[in-house]
């Protein structure tokens, strides 16, 4: 059909950054129904041509695609380019993304309709697809630094999109700090890749991983360390910030303060997914660092059980589905620890599509309950929206994991493969994951009894006004849902097993799990069958299902019971509701401590000791000095005959003195 | 077919007679035609400096455009003009920013508003002569003269402490050059010329080279200006109307910037290399300390004055690491990229302040305050002007897209090869950049309506919008496609980097 797949490639990327530049620079002039037509069209034509690409590159298994734009500059031998790797990883991605990123442009149809940002809001979308379609599409490091940055930003302005609430201004100057704690490292993980490699085209890279394998650096003296390992823990470390690893997450629950359409999209699906698809792009690097990887594993560990616990006592509906997030974050990152790139690429994409669907699914209920959104004031749900809560109920038992549907495919495949790995850190890791598994039901499932089953907790008011938002709402929940459910058991055995990734993913023989795992359903024809078999007599399933159980019982049969828990155990649930203390150590420490810092700079060093002390002091010496110079100056002839009595003694005393 | 025309001269001496010609339209009567008349002469003198760029021959190293006419015979001394790829720029960048400063002053001074635009005028001549110079007593006149219409625009139109910022402008960046001219007398009596390419040349022993080095030191680190020497830009920018601000922000330090590429190190290398480490400490100080001061400033001028010198920390650090990386790698590899990563960075910055010191401008004009306390919710009545200053503000924290990001991202990547600490307080920047710039976005255009005044506030003008415009799409350019830029600096930049590799002690 094409001739020319670049064009193509160039076409994916232009069409929303065309559509976001209409809707936000001309917004006033095409009006609100222009500015979305512009942006959902973009987003559509990038949508339609992935789809082609992805058709062409992973179904008719066309050769991956490795090329320059343009040159955007060239220094000291060193051409950096803005270019695509078109391979199946970014084809699979630039789907998700663009999927996704249209069901959002749709929904928003009906979510922003009263809102007076509504182009503005429009424009940052498309924008934001421009920048992440940048990011996964690039073919090197600069330019996947650039999409970071740039999705960065679009994030930055649409958690403060309603700027006047002083949360929101908040949360956003927090979010973009934390990420440029993570960029931070990630940049002088560039820096490294090219004085090493000398270039930062990812296929120059991957193809002289074998030179500087072997190289060590000094950073500190006398200690020497592996070039790759430092390489990979500072790439590491952006991933850290933008897919919310501990201890970089904090900015994640409070960017949940921008209009819910994009906690969808940015703080769920796609862009917090970048620090993940960075690091499985950059699995040549890591499967030569068993300790960056072992790092890598602990940090998604840790983040995966301990953030999943936060969402257990969070009552604000969006904050509970933003915990989620970043607990599932964490299991990406385990599995990326693991070796197991395909399964945590494979998690990455169930996830966008049913954490996409929970998140719409919340503004949908947020909607009905006209900007609601505490739990405690909702119940019932159901029968008033009954699209919302079948919706809502197949994205909670996707991610739940419940066999059949897309996130136990991902999940469990994930859990095998951190049993199977042997790396340190593995067995924290597996239990990590394992309790993860009883704590993702517990807190999914309190939600969803919260807010669809029970008495109905809120006001005569509101209960009378509750319906259905309008079709753009719910098209969007039904068509997420679809993939929600079938999307696992149709690419389990492709993508986390098979060859769907191809030499996108490189994995070492011996780190190999998700190939040991594949032998446990060795001579099943269908991988997705056997896992769904063989998942009853597995732990995973069982924990899950008490999960559900428990969370029936203490928000259900027993709703008196929750609040005897937290009465007994206070002290644990202190510390949970207060998040571990992260964000008052860190507003203490680190924001506190750099304002304190920066003053006493300015008025001691700055004020007192250079401009006072030094610049004015000098100036006032010379003040002083001509002042008593200019005393002597009497005008009387006394004065002057006594001065020069007073020199020639002091002269005839200079001469007369040495002679002795 | 402007190779033959004089246009060296001609850009320096169009804006500077055009600014006599403005004196003399005199009293504010006729304060229409003075600015039109300058207008004209300023957007003439932008369009005679793009043969410079056009006609320039990428392919070669030498000076190009040059000019030389016996000035002073008895001691030598010529008229003598020429630029390469390091200068060219920064004369294009000169030349820019006037006519930015011209329609940015247009309704906002009322009084002696001939003597104001003159006074820019004549200032733009005498900085695209000290750019342009290739003789040391050309550039002294220059270089001390320059100092004079700033020195009144800050003298008659600043704000209220006007007169302590003036003297402290004067005398610090006076007491700098002074030891500036002992160093090139010396120099130009032992070379028997003021030919500065013919300093290049000259060989001198160590001794004599860090001395010189520290004179030179002393005036240009003052101009750029650089910790510790550095508290007369916060209050000569505070005092400053607008249109001073933007020229001594985009301008005016990269004339200290400048002086090291053209007489530092080319004519002490060896100085250069012994002292290296003061240069990369003073440097990484400028970043990291200044960065932190600029977060404690509550007026908005003053922290985009700090922000300023932070970043030329960036161009100082770029210039002195190369030293290091020919120590570590003696095929030089990233050494010229600190080089071009610093003079993207001074060109960047002096789009990107100008902007800011405007975008303050525009705010003042309306509430007579810099005060960030007297702000909160700009953006709820001034909406567009709020878009192009959160873009501005992106830019400061050197975000991709924006030329910000180039520059810091070649000084990174260089300072890395030099050695892993240098680039890990260099990059402190990008958090401390963010918070100090960011922060002050926050307090001043977000959040709801703060107090009446704000309430009150009237969007971008035309005229605000067009200078917001151009420099927002300046911005953007050499953020998405900086390869033109580096592509004329890049062999005047290896011309440079074998010579100072050159040691001159044997």
């Amino acid at each position: 059909m094409f001739e020319d797949m670049q064009t193509v490639y160039i076409w994916i990327v232009l069409a929303p950054l065309i559509g976001a530049i209409i809707a936000g620079l001309f917004g006033k002039v095409v009006g609100r129904t222009g500015a979305h037509i512009a942006a959902i069209a973009g987003v559509a034509i990038a949508f339609i041509l992935s789809l082609y690409v992805f058709k062409d590159i992973v179904i008719d298994g066309a050769q991956a695609f490795n090329g320059a734009v343009y040159t955007w500059l060239v220094s000291d031998g060193v051409r950096f380019e803005v270019g695509f790797l078109i391979d199946s990883l970014s084809a699979m991605m630039m789907v998700v993304v663009t999927f996704v990123s249209l069901m959002v442009h749709i929904y928003t149809i009906g979510y922003m309709k009263d809102d007076d940002g509504y182009q503005r809001f429009f424009s940052y979308i498309a924008l934001f697809t421009f920048s992440m379609l940048m990011l996964v599409m690039s073919n090197n490091f600069l330019q996947l630094f650039f999409g970071w940055e740039a999705v960065g930003l679009v994030s930055y302005l649409l958690i403060g999109f309603w700027y006047k609430k002083p949360t929101a201004i908040y949360a956003n100057l927090k979010a973009f700090l934390v990420n440029r704690v993570g960029d931070f490292g990630f940049l002088l993980g560039i820096a490294a890749v090219l004085m090493y490699f000398g270039s930062l085209d990812y296929a120059t890279v991957f193809n002289n991983v074998d030179k500087v394998n072997n190289l060590t650096m000094s950073i500190i003296p006398n200690q020497d360390w592996s070039v790759i390992t430092v390489i990979c823990i500072l790439l590491f470390i952006g991933a850290m910030g933008k897919s919310a690893q501990i201890p970089l997450h904090v900015w994640l629950p409070d960017s949940m303060e921008g209009p819910t359409p994009i906690s969808a999209l940015i703080h769920a699906a796609t862009m917090v997914t970048a620090g993940i698809y960075m690091v499985a792009r950059m699995s040549p690097l890591f499967e030569l660092s068993t300790t960056a990887l072992s790092f890598v594993m602990v940090i998604g560990a840790t983040t995966a059980l301990f953030m999943g616990m936060l969402g257990l006592v969070q009552n604000d509906i969006k904050r509970v589905i933003a915990y989620s997030t970043l607990s599932q974050l964490g299991y990406m990152t385990v599995a990326l620890g693991a070796s197991a790139y395909g399964a945590a690429v494979f998690h990455l994409m169930t996830h966008a599509f049913f954490k996409a669907l929970l998140f719409l699914g919340a503004g949908a209920v947020i909607i009905a309950m006209h900007h609601e959104q505490d739990m405690r004031k909702m119940g019932g749900l159901r029968k008033y929206l009954p699209i919302t809560w079948f919706t809502s109920m197949i994205g909670s038992l996707a991610l739940i994991g419940t066999p059949g549907f897309a996130g136990f495919f991902s999940k469990d495949s994930i859990i095998e493969a951190v049993g199977h790995s042997t790396i340190p850190g593995a067995s924290y890791a597996y239990f990590a994951v394992l309790a993860g598994v009883f704590i993702t039901a517990l807190y999914s499932f309190r939600l969803y009894f919260m807010v669809f089953h029970g008495k109905e907790r809120m006001d005569e008011h509101t209960r009378s006004h509750l319906h259905e938002p309008s079709w753009v709402v719910t098209l969007p929940l039904i068509l997420l849902a679809i993939p929600s459910v079938v999307i696992g058991y149709l690419y389990v055995d492709s993508m986390a097993f098979g060859n769907f990734f191809g030499d996108a993913i490189f994995v070492l023989p011996q780190h190999d799990v998700l190939g040991e795992v594949a032998k446990m359903f060795a001579g099943a024809s269908s991988i997705a069958w056997a896992m769904m078999l063989h998942s009853v007599f597995t732990l995973p399933f069982w924990l899950a299902a008490s999960g559900v159980a428990t969370a029936w019982f203490l928000y259900m049969k027993r709703p008196d019971i929750p609040a005897v828990i937290q009465q007994r155990f206070s002290l644990i649930y202190t510390i949970l509701i207060n998040k571990y203390g992260f964000d008052r150590f860190n507003e203490i420490v680190f924001a506190g401590g750099s304002r304190a810092i920066g003053k006493i700079c300015w008025r001691y060093f700055d004020v007192k000791l250079i401009d006072t002390f030094v610049i004015n002091g000098s100036a006032k010496t010379v003040g002083w000095v001509s002042l008593i110079l200019r005393r002597m100056q009497t005008g009387y002839l006394y004065t002057y005959a006594f001065a020069m009595i007073v020199g020639l003694c002091g002269l005839l005393l200079i001469f007369v003195y040495p002679l002795k | 077919m402007f190779m033959d025309w004089p246009l060296l001269s001609l850009v320096i001496w169009t804006p500077i007679i055009g600014g006599i010609l403005v004196l003399a339209t005199g009293s504010d009567k006729n304060a229409m035609e003075a600015k039109v008349l300058t207008l004209v002469v300023s957007i003439v003198t932008f369009l005679l400096s793009l043969p410079l760029y056009t006609d320039f021959n990428t392919q070669i190293s030498t000076m190009q455009f040059v000019e030389k006419i016996a000035w002073i015979e008895r001691f030598n001394i010529n008229y003598h003009l020429g630029i390469d790829g390091i200068s060219m720029p920064l004369i294009l960048l000169t030349s820019f920013t006037t006519v930015i400063v011209v329609i940015a002053g247009w309704e906002v001074i009322k009084t002696r508003v001939a003597q104001y635009m003159a006074a820019f005028l004549i200032m733009e001549g005498l900085m695209i002569g000290v750019f342009a110079a290739l003789d040391a007593a050309v550039f002294y006149v220059f270089w001390e003269a320059m100092l004079i219409p700033m020195f009144i625009v800050i003298g008659i139109w600043g704000g209220p402490n006007r007169v302590y910022a003036t003297i402290k402008f004067f005398l610090y960046t006076f007491f700098g050059s002074v030891f500036m001219l002992v160093a090139l007398l010396y120099l130009a009596v032992q070379s028997g010329s003021f030919d500065i390419l013919g300093f290049h040349a000259f060989k001198l022993d160590l001794a004599t080279q860090i001395l010189i080095f520290i004179a030179f030191l002393l005036a240009f680190a003052v101009k750029i200006p650089m910790f510790p020497v550095h508290t007369w830009l916060p209050d000569a920018h505070v005092e400053a109307p607008t249109g001073g601000s933007i020229i001594l922000a985009a301008i005016m330090l990269k004339l200290g910037a400048y002086g090291f590429l053209r007489f530092s190190l080319p004519i002490t290398p060896d100085a250069s290399a012994s002292l290296d480490w003061l240069m990369i400490t003073l440097s990484l100080i400028a970043v990291v300390y200044i960065g932190f001061v600029a977060l404690a400033q509550q007026d908005m001028k003053k922290l985009i004055a700090y922000s300023s010198i932070s970043h030329m920390g960036f161009v100082t650090l770029g210039f002195f690491i190369i030293f290091a990386i020919a120590q570590k790698d003696a095929s030089m590899a990233g050494a010229a990229m600190g080089i071009e990563g610093a003079i993207v960075q001074m060109i960047s910055h002096g789009f990107i302040s100008a902007a800011m010191f405007f975008c303050v401008g525009v705010m003042y004009d309306r509430m007579h305050s810099r005060q960030i306390n007297d702000y909160g919710g700009v953006v709820n009545t001034m909406p567009v002007f709020a878009a192009f200053m959160v873009l501005f503000a992106m830019a400061n924290a050197g975000l991709p897209g924006t030329s910000g990001f180039v520059g810091e991202f070649m000084v990174i990547l260089s300072a890395f090869k030099a050695n892993f600490w240098y680039a890990f307080f260099a990059a402190l920047t990008l958090i401390v950049g963010a918070a100090y710039t960011l922060w002050m976005v926050k307090r001043v255009l977000f959040g709801d309506v703060a107090n009446e005044k704000v309430e009150k506030l009237t969007d971008a003008n035309g005229r605000e919008i067009l200078v917001l415009s151009i420099l927002a799409g300046t911005v953007l350019f050499f953020g998405i496609y900086p390869a033109p830029l580096i592509e004329v600096m890049s062999p005047s930049v290896e011309n440079l980097l074998q010579h100072v590799m050159q040691s001159k002690l044997n």
